[in-house]
């Protein structure tokens, strides 16, 4: 069987320590880092705006009253991709965890196809999964009479949640066989058996190494839910295209505009980032 | 290869299967142009992020305060905003504002193209991520070493060319893998804006032959068999590198 890199890298290695770029550096720099791309968005505007002014006589709307009149729309936008990440994450978990201690089980009808699941979803691209579950799933499902509607968001989210499942599996497999085997020993001379030691005394010390690669996942997905765009979902950047077209298609909105859509996200991501880091250090230091 | 391409036609009539991209001339051709390109900017792409990544964790220990805010800056950029609208900012909105030269026969022509900027930008979304796997890898390296290069004369680039990087390399390979796998599988976002790379071009092939469900499947296996391809090379490479008492113990 193919074995892919592990997912649980020891801590200290491990992707899943984001934003922690100054570690080295005082604190102040983490702040400082935190204006340095809300500023650049002042810069692009204001450089849109000048070439605007260059390459126009007629009056046109500036590039901060296009920005005003459509952050509304756009923030709805926004707000529909928290929507599928949040939907994403939480199929994707559900059923990954199960998929996890599978991989781990005693009987080989169980863990392999658990491991291969895993592998397959965790190795794919994102953006082909989304596809592959855009085009090859049915818009609506018939039983006898009754139809039952499936819209292209229920699938964007379907596509989501299969990356999601897979990773959601490794980090469980990597974080039970993170525990030390003298936990399992201790068990067993307890008295407990193979289930009640996972579920009693494993699993509830995986928690806690499993929540800040999980919140990283949670926040790799969140970025990727734009991807949807390119199958035609109607979020963020689809209607930031719609928004861009609706204002006469003029190219020099397009850099504010996405600049809008990464400041959003940013703003979004950068505190689960932080938050992860604090948790990561935290747990890091008890195990 | 006659034989193959009617054997697969043939396939096609018995099943209802359409591997057109096999048996048919041209959209042979452009699937392994496609497939190449992938090749391409995979290969483009891991050499540029690393080199982002070895330099970047290099100006990270500058003494320079605003050096390194301006690092910590640009990974917290790339790492909190999706790639794919770094893609669409870089090549709309940067790219219109750039000045158009000529194309040879009296037209302008962007300055950068749309591969050009997939390249830009996916490299420097995967270095970001580098820079800080690299950083993790040098902090792991003993101080005493390299307080012991300096009391050998080695000026701070020479420490960390021929001290501290070859030990961080061996401790954040596996980190790297994982990134450079996910570089890999990240590549497919120059699809949307119309690099003509694998995806790009089974979504044409799909589009004229109607095969969807053969090219999505063709596709997925295509991006496991690189990855594959990628996870083999950077397992001999840990092999090869591997010093005793240095990197993770126990990997599989």
């Amino acid at each position: 069987m193919l074995r892919f890199r592990d997912a649980f890298t020891p801590p200290s290695f491990r992707i899943a320590v984001p934003n922690d770029v100054a570690a080295g550096a005082p604190p102040r720099g983490i702040g400082c880092a935190g204006l340095f791309w809300p500023l650049l968005l002042v810069v692009v505007v204001g450089w849109s705006s000048y070439a605007m002014a260059q390459a126009a006589a007629a009056p046109k709307a500036t590039v901060f009253e296009v920005l005003v009149r459509w952050a509304p729309l756009l923030l709805w936008g926004f707000f529909f991709n928290i929507i599928i990440s949040l939907a994403a994450m939480g199929l994707g978990t559900v059923v990954g965890v199960p998929v996890g201690i599978g991989q781990i089980s005693e009987y080989r009808l169980i863990r392999w196809p658990a491991r291969v699941a895993t592998q397959i979803f965790r190795n794919s691209p994102w953006l082909v999964l989304l596809f592959l579950c855009m085009f090859l799933i049915p818009f609506e499902f018939r039983f006898g009479d009754v139809r039952i509607p499936f819209p292209d968001w229920a699938k964007a989210i379907l596509g989501f949640a299969l990356p999601v499942m897979a990773n959601t599996s490794e980090i469980v497999r990597g974080a039970v066989l993170s525990v030390p085997t003298g936990q399992w020993d201790g068990s067993s001379a307890l008295g407990l058996t193979r289930r009640q030691t996972l579920y009693l005394v494993i699993l509830p010390q995986c928690v806690k190494r499993m929540l800040p690669p999980w919140m990283n996942l949670y926040s790799l997905i969140a970025m990727s839910t734009v991807n949807a765009s390119v199958v035609g979902v109607s979020e963020m950047v689809t209607l930031t295209g719609q928004a861009h077209a609706a204002e006469g298609s003029r190219p020099e909105l397009l850099a504010p505009l996405y600049a809008f859509v990464l400041v959003c996200f940013y703003v979004y991501c950068y505190p689960i980032g932080k938050w992860t880091v604090a948790l990561e250090r935290k747990y890091g230091a008890k195990v | 290869m006659q034989p193959i391409y009617d054997w697969f036609r043939d396939f096609y009539d018995r099943t209802g299967i359409n591997l057109n991209f096999i048996y048919d001339d041209f959209d042979r051709a452009r699937m392994i142009k496609g497939f190449f390109l992938t090749v391409e900017l995979a290969v483009i792409t891991i050499v540029l992020s690393v080199l982002i990544g070895v330099f970047g964790a290099w100006l990270q220990g500058s003494k320079l305060v605003w050096v390194r805010r301006i690092i910590a800056g640009f990974i917290s950029f790339f790492r909190n905003t999706p790639p794919l609208v770094q893609i669409y900012f870089f090549y709309f909105g940067v790219g219109y504002l750039l000045p158009r030269i000529p194309d040879g026969s009296g037209g302008l022509m962007p300055m950068v193209s749309s591969l050009q900027w997939a390249i830009i930008s996916l490299s420097l979304f995967a270095g970001a991520f580098n820079i800080e796997i690299f950083r993790s890898g040098i902090e792991a390296v003993p101080k005493s070493m390299v307080e012991a290069a300096t009391a050998f004369g080695f000026s701070r680039w020479q420490t960390y060319r021929l001290v501290v990087l070859p030990i961080a390399i061996r401790v954040a390979l596996p980190a790297l893998g994982n990134n450079l796998v996910n570089l890999v599988k990240t590549t497919n976002l120059a699809y949307a804006i119309a690099v003509p790379e694998l995806l790009y071009v089974s979504k044409q092939i799909w589009s004229d032959a109607t095969n969807v469900r053969e090219m999505m499947f063709f596709v997925l296996f295509a991006y496991l068999f690189l990855v594959f391809l990628l996870v083999m090379a950077l397992n001999a490479l840990e092999k090869r590198l591997s010093v005793p008492g240095f990197g993770v113990k126990g990997g599989h």
